[in-house]
């Protein structure tokens, strides 16, 4: 069956700058279990895309298969998505990407999908650099094939069944610095004033940008004993508020200097992030992966913005391709004709 | 024994080490011939190795036109002492065997019926290079030098080819011509030049086989130079033999011909994916994001990309892909011909599936198909697969020129832009069959700020491309993906048929590289007074006069390089005409490209009684070909 919302608006509704509401960047009624981890991230990339004033069309969303991988279905429903097959969604976006450099790429993965299946693309995706936000919407299991461990599942951690995981696991964001990612954050499904922020943030990047998004699964995996339900997550998070401060707004709310450190991203906005007392540089990759390793060995998350290096390359800055969207050249510009062809037979007589 | 005499005709091998700089001596050989204006055909035999290992380059000469393997080997040139047992063997009754005379031939290789060319090709190197390097690299050139006076090559086109090697590295004209040179005047000393074997130019050549004449070019770079005329922008692959010099070729002309004047920037994306998957991954994304992409692999990358093209068909998403077939899996014989990947291909991926195929038997063909597959994929927004194989890939083949017309426009099918979504007054359904041939229409990611989005899966949608689980939408959009394939037999181009000259009703079918041994193999019987009728398939789904000639033919020889009779099968399979009975399959699978004689021997025996044979268990015919 199809679901649709009711097409009803508030009179009062707020607009944006665009003059649309943020229900115009809804989607279909979600199908998830309710309090699913990965429907609170869906409202967070609504909210994002309708603070930062992002045309609809101008998005294409992607993904790979998994409940988390459903999610596309429900916000944006005004821009074109691929949901497309497990682990695999990387390469679908590598190839959309090329083919039009100028629309806003956002994927959707789940942890089985990326840590898994899929961690060949995940690991060549974030190398290359591609331009994009990419949000593992991690729950330590598998949703969608009914609650099966996954390889981000912590060691230690006890599956809804009662067995103890004693594979060491997978932290993609770990992964994802090792391997050149430029932009790696992580949170918390149920930390919306962090996680709208951090969406805009990796929106505006330009490059790789994976944000690794604790996201409970109520189903299969928000029990006692578990390292990812919402009880163990809001206890442990050891999060960093962050800020987004778009390009064209004024500073107005001043902080204390010793406690923020602002970074300036590609586009001119400005992420802000509230330090705590033992913060470190988050764009020096050793010392992120330090502190990550720290926090994680006495049992906690750190979240926030962790690394970002803001001066990257991205794939088409590496490939040298044009300026212009490859898929708007036409025939004329990129058939050579029979005259060279002419010449190619000559050459082989 | 008396030598062998033939003028034109005849079939030399070169028997050589791996990785010693032989290829280019060899490829310069056979394209002096070409240049003469005889009939040339040059295949490579070549272990999956870099360096060290036996390698043979086969080269044919036919004045008749005939560009398949004809079997047998006349002139045995033995540079390597390694495969010399073999190799002695395998000359013909009355054939050549030309070897290095610096060390006496040992007496085990010594046969009364075939006759010994020894020259010192060792000492004249030793003598004349210092080098180690040197040594070896010339020795290749002097053995050409020596042929030039045994078989009557132009020694000027020797020179010409020489300077078009070196252009731009004009120091090495010099010492080229002079290895040369050592080898003509030793030939010429020595033995009485030219010998019974031998070229002419200015003979009357035949062309009546194949349109034959003018280029010589392998079917990879046609393929690849076809992409670019295609206007692929988005290139994505996985290194693989044979299809590696597809995406190379495809990357050679993109520097010259799409980097924009004003910026110096490309107009084209290639991108080295971490694996198949990846590679078709990204050529599905970019197709439906409105560019024509393409990749090009081999049998094993097929089997990785099966998910994917899966997706592709039921997500009615255009991709094209190049598989330049080859023997089996993992390493070793993968570097031997075949085309075996015609059933994984044509139904690859799960559920309900089936591709486009083409079957190139030319280089010709390769540019003109892979231009044409661009078309069919975006008219039929669905996988095209171009089916080549490492003899047509890699060899270089006599071809006609390519040729573009410039008159032609692409078709890129039917998709609806943000004018045409203005003008749309009812509402867009992505998987609607509005025309009524199967085919819906389609929209590019950002074409249009309200209208055309759409949710792209696998299944579990309905017209609109909502989400439903409904069974009977199911079935809907089923059915109408089948009604797009009946749609696709009118597009893709027909097969080729030739009526022989009398009534008969015995048929040969056959496809891609085994066409021309085909057509030589109908001519041999010609002779002997067995017509036969001929269809060249060139795509799947199989246009109506494929279904024809079944049903107008008794019995039909389908001639193929693999064991399980694929294309036999897939003609069952899908054609509505019963012919189980009357496909009589005629195979070849030991890597090796299939030979006319093979073939003409084969529907001999069938014809005038004998039982179908197994080509492999012909324990004569084996003998013959070692
Ligand atoms: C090739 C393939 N293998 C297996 C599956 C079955 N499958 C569907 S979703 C899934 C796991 C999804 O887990 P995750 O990515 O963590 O998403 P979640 O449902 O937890 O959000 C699996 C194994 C599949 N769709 N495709
Ligand atoms: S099974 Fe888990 S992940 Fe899937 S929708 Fe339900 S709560 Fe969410
Ligand atoms: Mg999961």
């Amino acid at each position: 069956m199809t679901y649709l919302r009711p097409n009803f608006r508030h009179p009062d509704s707020p607009t944006n700058e665009l003059g649309y509401t943020r229900q115009y960047y809804e989607g279909g009624l979600s199908t998830l279990c309710a309090g699913c981890g990965h429907d609170s991230i869906s409202a967070a990339i609504i909210d994002a895309c309708f603070q930062m004033n992002i045309e609809p069309h101008r998005v294409a969303k992607l993904s790979g298969i998994g409940c988390s991988s459903k999610t596309p279905a429900y916000f944006l429903s005004g821009s074109h998505s691929f949901n497309s097959v497990h682990g695999r969604m990387p390469s679908v976006a590598t190839g959309a990407n090329m083919a039009n450099r100028d629309l806003i790429y956002i994927g959707v993965s789940g942890d089985g999908d990326s840590a898994s299946i899929g961690m060949g693309q995940f690991a060549h995706v974030t190398r290359r650099n591609l331009n994009m936000a990419y949000i593992c919407e991690n729950n330590g299991c598998y949703g969608l094939t009914k609650g099966q461990d996954s390889a981000t599942m912590d060691r230690d951690s006890v599956s809804k069944k009662g067995d103890v995981n004693m594979y060491s696991p997978i932290d993609l964001v770990r992964v994802a610095i090792e391997v050149g990612a430029t932009f790696v954050g992580r949170s918390f499904s149920g930390d919306k004033a962090q996680l709208v922020p951090l969406i805009k943030a990796a929106i505006s990047h330009r490059g790789f940008a994976l944000l690794d998004v604790v996201s409970p699964c109520v189903t299969f995996n928000n029990h006692q004993g578990s390292t990812k339900s919402y009880a163990h997550v809001r206890e442990a998070n050891d999060a960093t508020p962050v800020d987004f401060v778009p390009t064209r707004q004024e500073i107005t709310t001043s902080y204390d200097a010793g406690t923020t450190q602002e970074v300036c991203l590609h586009d001119g906005s400005l992420v802000r992030l509230h330090k705590a007392a033992d913060d470190y540089n988050i764009e020096d990759r050793q010392e992120a992966l330090q502190a990550i390793a720290h926090h994680s060995g006495e049992g906690r998350i750190l979240t926030g913005l962790l690394y970002v290096d803001r001066d990257s390359e991205d794939l088409h800055d590496v490939l040298g391709t044009t300026r212009q969207p490859l898929n708007t050249l036409t025939q004329n510009e990129l058939c050579p004709g029979s005259r060279f062809l002419d010449s190619i037979n000559a050459g082989l007589r | 024994m008396q030598p062998r005499q033939a003028i034109n005709d005849f079939v030399i091998k070169f028997a050589n080490v791996n990785g010693t700089g032989s290829a280019s001596a060899n490829g310069m050989f056979a394209k002096a011939i070409f240049r003469m204006g005889i009939p040339v055909s040059p295949r490579n035999i070549f272990p999956s190795n870099i360096q060290g290992m036996p390698t043979w380059y086969e080269v044919r000469v036919s004045e008749d036109g005939y560009l398949g393997r004809r079997g047998g080997t006349d002139i045995m040139v033995c540079v390597n002492p390694q495969s010399m047992d073999k190799d002695v063997k395998s000359v013909d009754p009355g054939g050549y065997f030309i070897y290095d005379s610096t060390k006496p031939l040992d007496l085990r290789y010594v046969r009364r019926d075939i006759h010994y060319i020894g020259i010192p090709f060792t000492e004249i190197c030793l003598r004349e290079y210092q080098d180690a390097r040197q040594r070896l690299l010339f020795k290749n050139v002097i053995y050409v030098g020596a042929l030039a006076a045994l078989l009557n090559i132009d020694f000027g086109i020797l020179k010409d080819l020489v300077a078009d090697q070196f252009k731009g590295k004009e120091k090495l004209i010099t010492p080229n011509v002079h290895a040369l040179d050592l080898g003509y005047k030793y030939a010429m000393e020595h033995f009485d030049c030219p010998m019974g074997m031998h070229l002419e130019s200015g003979r009357a050549v035949a062309k009546h086989i194949s349109d034959f004449d003018q280029i010589l070019m392998d079917g990879n770079t046609a393929a690849g130079l076809g992409a670019v005329y295609a206007g692929a922008t988005v290139a994505a692959w996985y290194p693989i033999t044979p299809s590696t010099s597809v995406v190379e070729a495809f990357d050679k002309y993109c520097r010259r011909l799409r980097i924009d004047p004003g910026t110096g920037k490309k107009n084209y994306a290639i991108v080295q994916a971490e694996d198949e998957l990846s590679a078709m991954g990204m050529v599905i994304g970019a197709a439906w994001n409105g560019a024509r992409s393409f990749t090009a692999t081999s049998g094993p990358g097929v089997s990785l990309m099966s998910e994917f093209l899966g997706l592709a068909y039921f997500a009615e998403v255009p991709a094209v892909l190049i598989d330049v077939q080859r023997a089996g899996p993992s390493t070793g014989m993968p570097t031997r011909t075949q085309q075996s990947d015609i059933l994984a291909a044509a139904y690859a991926s799960h559920g309900d599936t089936k591709h486009v195929l083409l079957f190139p038997a030319t280089p010709a063909e390769c540019f003109e198909l892979t231009v044409k597959s661009f078309d069919l994929a975006e008219r039929l927004q669905t996988p095209v697969i171009l089916l080549s194989d490492l003899d047509l890939g890699m060899n270089e083949w006599m071809s006609p020129p390519l040729e573009f017309d410039d008159e032609y426009r692409y078709d890129r099918g039917k998709v609806l832009d943000a004018e045409a979504l203005d003008a749309l007054d009812e509402r867009f359904g992505r998987y609607l069959d509005v025309d009524g041939d199967g085919i819906p229409y389609r929209t590019y990611p950002g074409a249009h700020a309200e209208k055309g989005a759409y949710f792209t899966r696998g299944s579990s949608k309905d017209e609109y491309a909502a989400y439903t689980e409904d069974g009977d939408a199911y079935v809907r959009n089923m059915d109408r993906l089948l009604k797009k394939f009946e749609t696709a037999k009118t597009l893709v181009p027909e097969a080729k048929i030739k009526s022989a000259n009398t009534r008969t009703d015995y048929g040969v079918m056959f496809f891609g590289t085994t066409a021309s041994p085909s057509y030589e193999a109908v001519e041999i019987l010609e002779k002997e007074g067995i017509a036969l009728d001929t269809c060249r398939i060139r795509a799947f789904p199989f246009t109506e006069n494929i279904e024809d000639f079944i049903r107008d033919h008794e019995r039909i020889f389908v001639i193929e390089q693999n064991r399980d009779g694929q294309m036999r099968r897939l003609l069952l399979n899908e054609t509505a005409v019963d012919a189980r009975s009357k496909l009589v399959p005629v195979l070849e699978y030991d890597g090796l490209p299939v030979t006319a004689r093979k073939i003409a021997r084969v529907m001999r025996d069938y014809i005038k009684g004998a039982d179908v044979v197994n080509l492999m268990d012909d324990p004569a015919l084996k003998e013959l070909q070692s």
